[in-house]
């Protein structure tokens, strides 16, 4: 990865009030993006991606991931969103959920979108997984989701953009 | 463009080796931390023990996942380690001139909460004993602090000459 000037923070969102989606739609003239995110909730629940308001099955995922005692893979194909951990989940307890999400060629017009997402909580699992948008267009807005629940306060979502030269 | 990936310290292993590599100097400026490793052994083992500011109580949390190249990847699991600890390191016993890689983030290191860590390595010397691990890592000491120095120790005794590590932070404004 590159250092220095290439590596840029474009927002940063600090919740001052539990929300279920947090929203990334200004990330103009990067190569790729890099999203970090340290989240808690009321429960146990996952974290979902959706690229430009698009909730059509026009994703799919696969991981492996372990628990502690057991490693496994998982495959989703044709599913509304990109499942951004499995084992490495967030809950109700504490901030120990550690995400990374790197989205390459993010504004590409002629391939789909893949990216790549390392999720972990020490206490639950670790994840590694490579998820896909069946869509060529550039991606403008990123979704990221507590599906049944809320991100809680104090929950941080962070992007950066990476240019390539 | 803000610059905000930095560099802070860099620590490259001199003849004779190094039982550890250590940064010493971490300010609290930044957002998270970002170690980069390429390290080989000069005894045994091929871990990478990895302590935050001297604490060597029983206030780390691992979960693993690793595959060798065969069979079934493994999943383990401490939930009263001394250290975290990942495979990141080529042994002697390993194709010679090859080094392991590895990733270690520590996000919001100076805040008020446990921190959390994101671990990547591999061991890939073009022969049957490789391994690729993940790791999920947390340090929760009984007072929370911000993370002042880390030490990477090799578990097998010294690195090798050459073996280095790159401390980087990154701010997010």
């Amino acid at each position: 990865m590159a250092a220095g000037s290439t590596y840029t923070p474009i927002s940063t969102t600090t919740l001052g009030s539990a929300q279920n989606t947090v929203v990334f739609n200004s990330f103009s003239g990067y190569t790729d993006l890099v999203i970090v995110t340290n989240v808690k909730s009321t429960s146990t629940e996952n974290m979902s991606m959706i690229f430009n308001s698009d909730t059509g099955s026009n994703y799919s995922r696969t991981i492996i991931t372990g628990n502690g005692s057991t490693a496994t893979n998982d495959r989703q194909t044709s599913v509304t969103s990109i499942g951004t951990d499995y084992n490495g989940y967030f809950d109700g307890i504490d901030f120990n959920q550690a995400k990374i999400i790197q989205i390459m060629n993010y504004s590409n017009s002629t391939k789909y979108k893949t990216c790549l997402i390392r999720s972990n909580r020490a206490q639950s699992g670790t994840d590694a997984i490579v998820g896909l948008w069946r869509n060529t267009n550039a991606i403008t807005s990123i979704t990221l989701g507590a599906n049944s629940l809320n991100f809680a306060v104090g929950s941080t979502f962070t992007i950066y953009g990476i240019v390539a030269a | 463009m803000p610059n905000t990936y930095n560099l802070i310290a860099t620590s490259i292993v001199g003849s004779g080796g190094a039982a550890s590599m250590d940064f010493t100097i971490i300010p609290a400026t930044y957002t998270d931390l970002l170690v980069k490793i390429s390290a080989r052994s000069a005894d045994s083992g091929t871990d990478i023990a990895i302590q935050f500011n001297g604490s060597t109580s029983t206030v780390y949390k691992i979960t693993r996942l690793y595959g060798t190249g065969s069979g079934t990847p493994t999943s383990n699991n401490n939930a009263s380690a001394t250290s975290l600890i990942n495979n990141m390191v080529t042994q002697p016993s390993y194709t010679a001139s090859t080094f392991g890689n590895g990733e270690i983030y520590i996000t919001n290191y100076a805040s008020s909460n446990a921190k959390s860590v994101s671990i990547d390595g591999v061991t890939e010397n073009n022969a049957t004993a490789s391994f690729a691990t993940f790791t999920a890592g947390l340090w929760s000491p009984a007072t929370q602090a911000a993370i002042t120095s880390i030490k990477l120790i090799s578990d097998g005794g010294n690195f090798a000459q050459h073996s280095t590590a790159y401390l980087y932070g990154i701010s997010n404004s």
